[in-house]
């Protein structure tokens, strides 16, 4: 009996979370359904990591099984088995969804305590586990794609989760929609690889990945291409970030979990799931690939740079640290990507949690500029966010650093420009994050009336985006600020950790430190680089890495750790504030000319062509009908000039067959 | 086209065009009569042609066949119903009801004929071996040669067509038997009401139970 | 000693079709019923010819039984006639037309 064979527990574990709290969700309550959806994933966790010692102790080229749980699929040429996939990457990707989600979970418990729709909750986390444990455990890509729907109708359920809320509702279908575009994308790439590899599992004699050096190379590139917009869609690359900021509307475990840890890194694990793809493909594609995410990393630091609300800074952070995973991709260093995403996971996770605790320490307030001093208030919170402050910023030694570098190193491979685009883009990180910092936990209180009072804006606020419709009532100023209970703040302690120390899991010292690049060698076969840079050349990048990051705190320290926020007026430009106009214009396309070309295709394409063309047939058939019914005269002697005509019919044939 | 007989004399010659003749013009008078009682007449003339032409070819006893029962079983039969049923009344042969009907039969007799000459020039045909069935020639009265043919080899369709001729007896008494109720007369000689409807003062009496 | 074959079957041919068109022509039932016998008729001689031309005596059977059967038919077909004629006293073809379409 194979270990191996029981990685279909993972997924299932939430699965049988989720019909539980289904059924009897309501009846177990607050916080019973908390603590049963938590058990749920850390079992699931727990088997993840019995899963990954038996992957340790094979040697290293069998690291790959697939469990086969049934035939899903059997239609013709097209063999889909439901069967899940134990290999390095799969398992590493299972572990930190099944980790972090096991402590956001447990977060959750009380950051969702009081709420009146508590265990519908934890019904749709334990499913959106699933989902994503399929995604990333599959071993076909139409699984994935299962999976793939799967996180993104979870993340619909979840944005809009308080929907009574107007923007929570429009942010939810915004997330669906625009998610739907990068879904065509995966579709059609998968069509184009069955047509032309004739399966859709990844391994196997007839894998996509182990046949992918048979395809020729515009097809490769068409598949890396379209699989390229599906993971623009679900990991907010350039042009269809846009729900992701708005995806904020949710509860702030959400955004943690699906919007920084999990859902948005599937479209990067895809990515580097397809590796041998991407190598077959025309360079021109990959270094494309490339271009889109370092200009999106740019694009979204520099709106970070400009929002009030603690929430949207980080959702904007979130793209841009995507974009630096995307680059990864692009320049070939999918191990950079992976080590980015696992320390991203990490200290984003936590910085949303900690987001999430200082809002509910508060009492749902989001903006920034009301906040203030809280270090004294909220001191695990404090602590814990600063860890995550200087982890995201690249401060050495604490993991962002290192995986940062690593893929500033990548980019650097394949063009400089690239990585200035990512220097700068670190500098940026560096500034915006640590303006996050010195507005929340320092200066002056800013959240006691006799303060804001200065500001004129004494009316009362409606509910901040994000807070519990009804709930909470929402008073400034009265009630001081408290630290979050215990379980709120053991996760956030664990990610800190985490977030400090997970650079151990790859550092570039010596080829024994590089931990993770060796585990996940099988998983990329060939497709793996090899970066070859001189030892001078690192250290050089690594030194003006850590400069930048040292800079950008310091820029910020200068302007906003003493000054008050309003004498900043001139560094948060409109435009950065509505983050270069790109909604407004998506708006006003789909507004104007969308609107247009979708009621031409209603009216005029649906109702005057195709429906005419179907009565069309039938007024035809109907006519052919009343004229061939004259035939019909009734009239015996009519009908005997038929047979007449018949046998002269039968005679002409026969002279013919006989050749007269 | 084996063992034909000697070849033909300008007797035969002759006799062929006469009956010829006679038939062709049966044919044509069956056709465009306007009385039906002419058209059975003509009709008589055409089955004498062929009858003639029968002996023509040595068939004799189908010639003698022809006359007796075509001629005079079946002819008669006709002029029989055609007397009863008084439907001796000219039909307006010139007008046709039927528009197209005219010039279509016309064409597809035309059509037919031309095919059938065409097709029977051809020379491929496949034919069985004669001996199965009997030589027409050789010793031997035709009569006996058609007799040990039939009651041999055909014997079977022989038994059925003997049954096929009472079961068209039978048939043709209950087709034409009237219900108990009708009264005994043909429709025929009344210029008044339907004769299918049965007498009102018979019904009348009857109803009182 | 008589007129060759192929002359007998032309006759038959020209017999044959007008009783054919006679057929699409008249209106009157009993002259289309003659008709048909002019056809029949034109059959047997074929068969007739083709019994001498093949020295078959299968053909002269043949023509046996499409005499029997012939006349079983207008027994037959007289009978409905008759029958049809006690209701209407002037039945032509024609008459017969509710299957129209």
């Amino acid at each position: 009996m194979e270990v191996l064979d029981g990685a279909w527990l993972i997924p299932a574990l939430p699965l049988a979370g989720f019909f539980t709290l289904l059924l009897a969700g309501r009846r177990l309550g607050d916080p019973l359904a908390g603590w049963l959806a938590t058990s749920a994933m850390g079992a699931a966790f727990v088997t993840s990591v019995v899963m990954f010692g038996r992957l340790v102790s094979m040697p290293g080229e069998e690291r790959r099984h697939v469990a086969k749980l049934f035939t899903w699929v059997p239609v013709g040429g097209l063999q889909v088995d439901a069967a899940f996939l134990a290999d390095p990457l799969s398992i590493t990707m299972a572990l930190f969804v099944t980790g972090i989600g096991t402590l956001i979970h447990l977060y959750s418990i009380g950051y969702m305590h009081g709420d009146e729709r508590y265990s519908t909750f934890f019904v749709y986390m334990n499913l959106f586990a699933f989902s994503m444990l399929v995604l990333v455990l599959a071993d076909n890509l139409l699984l994935s794609f299962l999976g793939w729907e799967g996180v993104g109708a979870c993340s619909y359920f979840l944005i809009s989760f308080w929907f009574t809320r107007q923007s929570a509702a429009v942010a939810g279908k915004k997330a669906f929609v625009t998610n739907r575009i990068g879904d065509f994308g995966f579709m059609v790439a998968m069509f184009l690889l069955f047509a032309n590899l004739g399966s859709l599992d990844y391994f196997g004699s007839d894998g996509v990945l182990t046949n992918a050096h048979r395809l020729p190379t515009y097809t490769a590139s068409a598949v890396v291409l379209l699989l390229f917009l599906g993971a623009c869609g679900k990991s907010a690359q350039l042009p269809l970030y846009v729900w992701l900021p708005d995806a904020m509307e949710g509860p702030t475990p959400v955004s943690a979990l699906i919007h920084a840890a999990t859902m948005v890194t599937a479209g990067v694990y895809l990515l580097v799931r397809a590796a041998p793809l991407l190598v077959e493909a025309d360079p021109a594609v990959t270094m494309f690939i490339a271009i889109v995410g370092a200009a999106t990393a740019l694009f979204a630091a520099t709106v970070a740079c400009a929002q009030d609300d603690i929430k949207k800074v980080l959702a904007y952070s979130t793209v841009s640290q995507l974009g630096y995973m995307v680059l990864a991709v692009g320049s070939g260093a999918y191990v950079a990507a992976i080590f980015h995403m696992v320390t991203h996971a990490f200290f984003k996770a936590l910085l949303f949690l900690g987001a999430g605790s200082v809002i509910h320490g508060l009492h749902d307030e989001q903006d920034m500029k009301r906040m203030g001093a809280l270090r004294k208030w909220m001191p695990v919170t404090w602590a814990t966010f600063m860890v995550g402050w200087l982890a995201i910023s690249g401060v050495p030694p604490l993991s962002g650093f290192w995986s940062k570098d690593e893929i500033l190193a990548g980019a650097w491979g394949r063009s400089p420009l690239l990585w200035l685009a990512g220097v700068v883009t670190a500098l940026l990180t560096a500034y915006y994050m640590s303006r996050q910092v010195f507005l929340v936990f320092y200066g002056q209180e800013r959240w006691r009336d006799d303060v804001t009072a200065d500001k004129g804006e004494l009316t009362e606020p409606e509910p901040a985006v994000g807070t519990p419709a009804g709930d909470h009532g929402g008073h400034h100023g009265g009630a001081r600020p408290h630290e979050s209970p215990w379980v709120m703040t053991l996760p956030l302690v664990v990610l800190a950790a985490l977030a400090a120390f997970g650079g151990l899991l790859n550092l570039p010292f010596s080829s024994k430190t590089l931990f993770l690049e060796h585990w996940l060698k099988p998983s990329f076969g060939e497709a793996a680089e090899h970066h070859v840079l001189g030892g001078g050349t690192k250290i050089g990048l690594g030194a003006v890495a850590g400069a930048v990051a040292l800079a950008g705190i310091a820029i910020a320290y200068s302007l906003w750790y003493k000054r008050q926020p309003q004498e900043n007026q001139a560094l948060e430009p409109d435009l950065l504030k509505r983050a270069w106009g790109v909604d407004a214009a998506y708006a006003a396309v789909v507004g104007g000319p969308g609107r247009l070309a979708a009621a031409w295709a209603a009216f005029t394409f649906d109702k005057r062509i195709i429906d005419g063309a179907v009565n069309g047939v039938a007024t035809l058939v109907r006519g052919g009908g009343d004229r061939l019914r004259s035939v019909q005269t009734g009239f015996v002697r009519n009908y005997a000039l038929g047979i007449a005509g018949g046998v002269v019919a039968l005679l002409a044939w026969t002279l013919a067959r006989v050749g007269l | 086209m084996t063992a034909v007989l000697a070849a033909a004399t300008s007797v035969d010659l002759a006799v062929f065009a006469v009956s010829a003749v006679i038939v062709l013009v049966g044919a044509f008078g069956v056709v465009f009569s306007r009385n039906p009682v002419h058209s059975a007449l003509m009709l008589v003339m055409t089955l004498f042609g062929v009858a003639v032409l029968f002996v023509a070819q040595e068939a004799h006893f189908l010639a003698v066949v022809q006359v007796i029962v075509y001629a005079g079983a079946i002819v008669v039969l006709f002029l029989f119903v055609i007397m009863l049923l008084g439907v001796d009344r000219e039909e307006n042969v010139a007008a046709e009801p039927l528009r197209g009907q005219r010039p279509a039969a016309f064409a597809l007799g035309g059509l037919m004929l031309l095919l059938v000459l065409l097709l029977a020039r051809a020379d491929n045909w496949a034919t069985g071996a004669p001996s199965a069935r009997g030589v027409a020639s050789g010793p031997g009265e035709n009569v006996e040669k058609l007799g040990r043919s039939i009651y041999t080899t055909f014997l079977l369709p022989f038994e059925v067509t003997a049954v096929l001729l009472v079961i068209a007896v039978v048939g043709a008494v209950v087709l034409v038997r009237r219900p108990a109720s009708l009264p005994e007369n043909t429709p025929g000689d009344e210029d008044g009401p339907d004769s299918s409807r049965p007498d009102q003062s018979r019904q009348d009496q009857e109803v009182p139970a | 000693m008589t007129v060759d074959g192929s002359w007998y079957l032309i006759l038959a041919a020209l017999l044959f079709t007008i009783g054919a068109v006679g057929l699409l022509i008249r209106r009157n039932v009993l002259v289309m019923f003659m008709c048909v016998e002019l056809m029949l008729n034109a059959v047997n001689l074929t068969l007739v010819t083709f019994a001498r031309m093949l020295d078959d005596i299968g053909g002269q059977v043949a023509v046996f039984f499409v005499l029997v059967v012939a006349a079983a038919e207008v027994v037959v077909g007289l009978g409905i006639i008759i029958a049809i004629f006690r209701r209407r006293a002037d039945a032509t073809a024609d008459d017969l037309h509710i299957l129209r379409g």
